[in-house]
């Protein structure tokens, strides 16, 4: 049981690493981090059953910073795409040295 | 007053300025009848030429610079002969060098005076290299250079005639080359002219330069000692003595012959204070300031009025120049007698000021030929009793040329008839009175200044006041020139030698008389015949001027910019940049990571995760 759960997390987190490094589009990377969030709060409930609650417990603060990561992240992306008309990461590559 | 004059000198100490380790030099100051006499004619004599200044420097916008250099002058001039040791005459004597710098590039606006000013501040650096290695070589062997310390320990810790005293007076000596304009290091001298006329007459002619002479005075407790250095200090006089009144004799620059008169006047006392003849040269130094100044004034109110006449027609034609005067006689007859006067004590013509102190060195010189520790040391292999007579020669006609040009001066400026221009002669008329009173006051002392140290043979006034007064500073020094025998000198030998030194001079004025034709001389802006051979070399100062060029300037100059300054600045500046560069590739480098591109950044992230995950995960 506990194996099948960290398997699947596993997976879960390498498709969203995946996905980041793969994709440009802002939002879509912007959704595979969160399915990384999610893959780790999953860890998190799996291992809670072994190890007690305090792993619950994160995952409660996870998904709020991940709420309020979502609600600025949006936020800045939508101000990008005003400015830019874009979203595409390649595009957007202003600061460099 | 002589009678009570105490015989330790009194000294003022104030602090202790460099105590370290053994070495213990303190801020104190020692006022001796050595030091009073100089102080007395720094004091006095540079009085009256800034009175001179004030009518002299009347118009000019550096007024307040000017007397701000010159009390400058007067304050380290002060400290130099006030010293109580040798830094502290140092300080002096670097601090006067400053100000003679200052003073020579006054008008720095125009460049030629500007490199005289840098001429004399580089000649004076290479003399007090001199200065400062005797001070390393006496403390190291001797442990003080406090005057007094050296007087009591240096006869007796020091070997007579043996190589460290030899070589410190000689070190001592260059310094004073230097400082006193004596070949090798006299060339500065005649391009100080370029500053105003009063300093030429104050910094150039009666003070500063005499400094050397003062210093071999001061240290006559190891010249005493040292025999050697003693002749090399009188050869070095006499050969200047004669080879700057040579070189005077072609001047057409009134300022120029005088600047080599007074080299050859300073070559005179060099030979008095190296024969030991101390208070011989302290006697000249006095009365030298008093004529010299005298002249140096005289020329100064000469080209005043000069130059003002010029300026009223707008002509450029040159002030100094000799061949633009003439029959100033008429025009400025207080400065012609004064003039006059200096001429005739400069020339030695009895009874005025030079007369005295020329003939005492004379006659010293003569009597250390025999019977002295001069006399049987010898120098280069030649006996000393040789060399002096040898120098008693070279004297005597240095003192005939000296009267040839000093006589040459005067007519030229003042008598014949005036070659000014017809336009200028209305303006020609005599210089302020506050430029003559002083000349007169200097005219007075020049004509009975020498009675100071009126000689036996010649009893007008008590004789021998000078010498019995500097007595208890340099008796010492004096007794052991010969060998601590009271010289009494023959009064019958001295009178002859009077009688010859005077003889020599009447000629040498003579001749000029007989020989020289103001009436055929042209103005300086119509070329005269060309000067051949001796005239020429004489014109040309002996080329010793190109030669230091060919054989110093140049190769340092050469070595500076191409070995200096191109190859070790370039190896060096090449370095650093070298560093610099290194840096800039290593921030190069850093910022090429920062492209800009998140994806990039995205993957340097997880690989960089995966290497730190697995590392931790396999070493475990």
């Amino acid at each position: 049981m506990l194996a099948d759960s960290l398997f699947f997390s596993a997976i879960l987190f390498a498709i969203g690493v995946v996905g980041v490094l793969t994709r440009r589009n802002a939002i879509i990377i912007f959704m595979c981090v969160e399915l990384m969030l999610n893959a780790v709060n999953l860890t998190f409930v799996a291992f809670a059953q072994v190890y007690g609650y305090a792993g619950q417990v994160f995952v409660v603060f996870v998904m709020t910073v991940a709420a309020a990561e979502a609600a600025v992240g949006l936020a800045i992306i939508i101000s990008i795409f005003r400015h830019r008309h874009t979203v595409n990461l390649t595009d957007i590559n202003l600061l460099k040295g | 007053m002589i009678a009570v004059q105490p015989v330790t000198p009194f000294i003022q100490r104030y602090f202790a300025w460099i105590p370290v380790g053994d070495l213990r030099i303190d801020a104190a100051f020692q006022l001796d009848q050595l030091s009073m006499v100089v102080v007395l004619v720094i004091t006095g004599v540079g009085a009256l030429i800034h009175l001179f200044s004030v009518g002299y420097m009347r118009d000019d916008p550096g007024y307040p610079r000017y007397f701000a250099y010159l009390n400058l002058f007067v304050f380290f001039m002060l400290v130099l002969v006030l010293g109580a040791n040798l830094p502290v005459t140092f300080v002096g004597w670097e601090g006067v060098g400053l100000c003679s710098y200052l003073l020579i590039g006054f008008w720095f606006s125009d460049r030629a005076n500007a490199d005289a000013g840098k001429k004399a501040f580089i000649a004076n650096r290479v003399g007090d290299f001199g200065f400062m290695v005797a001070m390393f070589l006496l403390f190291a062997n001797v442990g003080t250079l406090q005057y007094t310390e050296l007087a009591s320990i240096a006869p007796t810790a020091l070997a007579v005639g043996g190589p460290l005293v030899t070589t410190v007076c000689l070190f001592l000596l260059l310094g004073c080359t230097g400082k006193s304009a004596q070949i090798p290091l006299y060339v500065w001298l005649p391009d100080a002219m370029a500053g105003p006329t009063p300093v030429s007459a104050l910094i150039h002619a009666a003070t500063m330069v005499t400094a050397g002479v003062y210093l071999v005075v001061r240290t006559s407790m190891l010249f005493s000692i040292a025999p050697a250095a003693s002749l090399t200090v009188c050869v070095i006089g006499a050969v200047t003595a004669l080879f700057a009144a040579t070189i005077g004799l072609k001047q057409w620059d009134i300022k120029k012959v005088l600047a080599y008169s007074t080299i050859s006047q300073l070559g005179f006392m060099f030979v008095a204070v190296g024969a030991g003849a101390y208070v011989a040269g302290i006697f000249h130094l006095v009365t030298h300031a008093f004529f010299k100044a005298l002249l140096f004034l005289g020329a100064g109110s000469v080209i005043y009025v000069m130059h003002a006449a010029y300026h009223e027609t707008h002509s450029h034609e040159d002030a100094q120049d000799m061949r633009n005067m003439g029959g100033l006689r008429s025009a400025m007859p207080v400065t012609w007698v004064l003039m006059w006067i200096a001429t005739l004590a400069i020339a030695g013509i009895p009874l005025f000021a030079g007369f005295f102190s020329k003939d005492e060195i004379l006659g010293t010189v003569f009597a250390r030929a025999q019977g002295s520790t001069l006399s049987d040391a010898s120098w280069l292999g030649i006996p000393g009793g040789a060399l002096l007579y040898a120098v008693y020669g070279i004297c005597l006609v240095a003192a005939f040329l000296t009267a040839v040009y000093m006589t040459r001066l005067m007519l030229y400026t003042f008598h014949g008839p005036n070659r000014t221009g017809d336009a200028e002669r209305p303006h020609l008329h005599e210089a302020p009175a506050v430029m003559t009173l002083p000349l007169v006051v200097l005219g007075v002392l020049s004509a009975v200044g020498g009675f100071l140290n009126d000689p036996s043979f010649l009893p007008i006034v008590p004789s021998d006041m000078l010498g019995r007064w500097l007595e208890p500073v340099v008796g010492a020094a004096t007794l052991r020139m010969t060998r601590g025998i009271v010289a009494e000198a023959d009064p019958r030998m001295s009178a002859i030698l009077a009688a010859v030194a005077s003889a020599v001079a009447l000629a040498g004025m003579l001749v000029a008389v007989v020989r020289l034709k103001p009436a055929a001389l042209r103005p300086a802006r119509e070329p005269g015949p060309a000067e051949t051979g001796i005239e020429r070399v004489l014109a040309h100062k002996y080329y010793v001027d190109e030669l230091y060029d060919r054989v110093i300037i140049t190769p340092t100059v050469v070595l500076s910019r191409n070995v200096l300054w191109r190859g070790l600045d370039g190896l060096i500046d090449g370095l650093v940049n070298l560093v610099a560069r290194a840096w800039r590739w290593v921030g190069d480098a850093g910022s090429a990571m920062q492209t800009g591109e998140t994806g990039t950044y995205a993957w340097v992230l997880v690989i960089g995760v995966v290497i730190v995950l697995g590392t931790v995960v396999l070493r475990a």
